[in-house]
């Protein structure tokens, strides 16, 4: 068995408006917010990296859990926008946390990076004891900010998201999860070049069919219903494909923790950072089942069941 | 009905209002369909047709035009 022990996450300071956007991408404030949800966005300094980003993530998700860093047995580190494809940043996440031997892996998957991190983990913990699952990016460094790159540059920022997978404790217990793969409508969003290059119109055609039939598939092989479900804990990839999310699986929309307003889409950090902000606000045991899900580059999808431990 | 104004009336109802693109105007460019809009378009062609669109025709290019979506149902529905 595996358990959420709990989360942490981090955000650079800067704060970027979409009134400081907008002029650069030639788009008016308000249309950003229409199409996106997002109000601001978060952009790491120059001496930033996704490492040092990941770094401040699992510390915070190591002090809310009361562990030390020699406790873990493995480090999964997700990033699409790592400055360095090998060793990549999690060789330098285990180093920032003092970490001589701890294994620390990469998974260069950019959105559903931590939803596989978790699922790993899941599968590890048992073996290999206490594992940190973080989600990394500064994607601020893979928009074009003009307006050839406006579709994109509107959407993404900064930050990191971390959690701790234990095997005999936590807040609740992983019951189930699944992942899927379809390389063949991988050039609908990539990193090339170090550019993001996005199909936007395909990527929302695809996620919005994807992502609820993931979930409904998970959700009724754990002869759970959508309803039962307490919180859906969804990458923040753009608020208007949450609400089709929400709709396509007839749940109300406030049954979905949303922070995409202020953090915008962070990728791979999106998720950890949200299911962050959640339990921040919901201390208390769990007892309505937890589903966490994705959708991204790859394409990468699938979704995650959690149940009161 | 013919398929084209079949596919105009699956538009209308998502755009709610009349509507009258030329065959081969990008329905994108003109700003008749976002990101979202198109969603709603391809489940209504589904229930206007009678079809299922399999996620490997999930490809926005498919529908940017009136004469491209008529092109796909028609085959489809054969």
């Amino acid at each position: 068995m595996a358990f959420l022990r709990a989360f942490g996450s981090y955000l650079p300071p800067r704060r970027v408006t979409n009134e400081e956007l907008a002029p650069l991408v030639g788009a008016d404030p308000a249309w950003i917010l229409q199409v996106s949800g997002i109000q601001e966005r978060r952009y790491a300094a120059n001496d930033d990296t996704v490492a040092s980003l990941g770094v401040l993530a699992a510390q915070d998700c190591l002090k809310k859990a009361g562990a030390s860093a020699q406790e873990l047995g493995m480090i999964l580190v997700a990033s699409g926008s790592s400055e360095r494809f090998c060793p990549g940043p999690a060789v330098e996440v285990a180093a920032g946390l003092g970490l001589t031997a701890t294994p620390a892996l990469d998974i260069p998957v950019a959105s559903c990076g931590s939803l596989i991190g978790l699922s790993l983990a899941a599968q590890l913990a048992a073996k290999v004891g206490p594992v940190l699952v973080v989600g990394a990016e500064i994607m601020s460094r893979r928009v074009d900010r003009t307006p050839e790159g406006k579709d994109t540059a509107i959407l993404f920022g900064d930050g990191a998201g971390a959690c701790l997978v234990d095997p005999h404790s936590g807040f609740a217990r992983i019951a189930d999860w699944t992942l899927s793969t379809d390389g063949t409508a991988a050039g609908i969003l990539k990193i090339e070049r170090e550019r993001i290059v996005m199909d936007g119109k395909s990527v929302i055609l695809q996620a919005y069919r994807k992502m609820p039939r993931a979930i409904s598939e998970l959700l009724g092989r754990n002869s759970v219903t959508s309803a039962d479900v307490g919180v859906y804990l969804l990458h923040q990839a753009n608020l208007n494909l949450i609400e089709r999310v929400a709709t396509g699986l007839k749940v109300p929309f406030d049954r979905f923790f949303v922070n995409i307003a202020h953090h915008g889409n962070t990728s791979s950090a999106s998720m950890l950072i949200a299911a962050n902000e959640w339990r921040a606000a919901h201390p208390k045991p769990v007892s309505a089942p937890i589903v966490f899900s994705a959708f991204g580059a790859g394409i990468q999808w699938g979704a995650l069941l959690a149940v009161g431990a | 009905m013919e398929t084209e104004a079949r596919i105009l009336k699956v538009l209308q109802s998502i755009k709610g209002t009349t509507l009258n693109p030329g065959a081969d105007e990008s329905l994108f460019e003109s700003g008749l369909l976002d990101s979202f809009a198109l969603t709603d378009f391809v489940s209504g062609l589904e229930g206007e047709f009678g079809i299922t669109i399999p996620d490997s025709d999930l490809s926005a290019r498919k529908f940017d035009t009136i004469r491209k979506v008529a092109a796909y149902v028609t085959a489809k529905a054969s």
